[in-house]
């Protein structure tokens, strides 16, 4: 049962990142990994969110899995992440490539604590 | 599939676009950025939708389950260094990078047009996660093991990045040597 729900979240999770990534390329002409970043910081706004919920005392466990395990883990990527950022400093955009590590890195903390706030405001 | 979309390796001086070894190619191409979805690469921009969100969605299910797998044989106790999501990532990196160089530059022939949305964006992606990694980042500075956070950003950041680019330096190499 609870691997299931990681699966309907990951079969979920993972289309949406590719449609998302589509969609933002579909707008964005720019080399930069507009849509990756985006997905990541989406998912990491919700799985703060799901995080300052549970620390609020709400009984989360399967949303944990089916929404966090499963649909965040699989809406966003580390491994995307990392041959993009290779791909840019190979392809001699290095400026890009340490902007993106770090625009990352920072904006996935910053989404987190906002979403972990905003969960702790309303359920705490 | 040999059609002259794929002629660089046939005839490596007939290449209009030589000036990268890597070359052109069917589905990765060097114009690719990103291994998910690249728009700038036709094959990709023409992708059959239905087809690709299943293998999508299989590989996902699968990746994600063996990330879950991984979490339950190898918990990480609060304010501890976690280790799973710091292998799954940097392994998940590493195995992109092979990919990804065999898929764009690696054979005679095209791969099958769902090994990248299978493999790729669903197992490696379902399988990786960047949202456990800020998550579990920032939980270890609220339990004020600031140390433990900095440590397992840093080296989570200079360990899938090293692994993807050694992972995609060798696998070249090992392509181009096959070659010839």
């Amino acid at each position: 049962m609870n691997w299931l729900l990681v699966v309907v979240g990951a079969v979920v999770g993972a289309p949406l990142r590719y449609l998302t990534d589509r969609a933002v390329q579909t707008r964005h002409g720019s080399v930069f990994p507009f849509g990756t970043f985006a997905v990541n910081t989406a998912a990491c706004l919700l799985l703060g969110a799901l995080t300052g919920a549970v620390l609020a005392g709400a009984d989360a466990s399967r949303l944990q899995l089916l929404l966090g395990t499963g649909l965040c883990g699989a809406l966003s990527t580390y491994s995307t992440f990392s041959y993009e950022t290779l791909r840019l400093a190979e392809r001699g955009w290095r400026f890009l490539a340490a902007v993106n590590v770090v625009a990352s890195v920072l904006v996935g903390l910053g989404a987190v604590r906002l979403g972990s706030w905003l969960a702790g405001e309303l359920f705490g | 599939m040999t059609g002259p979309a794929d002629g660089s390796r046939e005839d490596p001086s007939g290449d209009p676009s030589g000036s990268d070894p890597s070359g052109g190619s069917p589905s990765g191409g060097d114009e690719a950025i990103d291994p998910d979805i690249d728009l700038r690469v036709p094959a990709q921009r023409a992708e059959p939708q239905g087809r690709v969100l299943a293998a999508v969605a299989a590989g996902g299910a699968l990746g994600a389950s063996a990330r879950y797998g991984v979490a339950l044989l190898w918990p990480a106790a609060p304010g501890a260094f976690p280790w799973a999501t710091f292998w799954i990532n940097v392994s998940g990196s590493a195995l992109i990078g092979v990919l990804m160089v065999l898929i764009s530059e690696g054979g005679r022939t095209a791969p099958h047009p769902l090994v990248r949305p299978f493999v790729g964006v669903g197992v490696l992606g379902g399988f990786t996660t960047f949202s456990t990694y800020a998550v579990d980042f920032s939980l270890l500075l609220d339990e004020g093991e600031a140390g433990t956070a900095l440590a397992y950003a840093g080296l989570t950041l200079a360990g899938a990045l090293g692994a993807v680019w050694a992972s995609a330096s060798v696998t070249r190499r090992a392509v181009d040597g096959r070659r010839g």
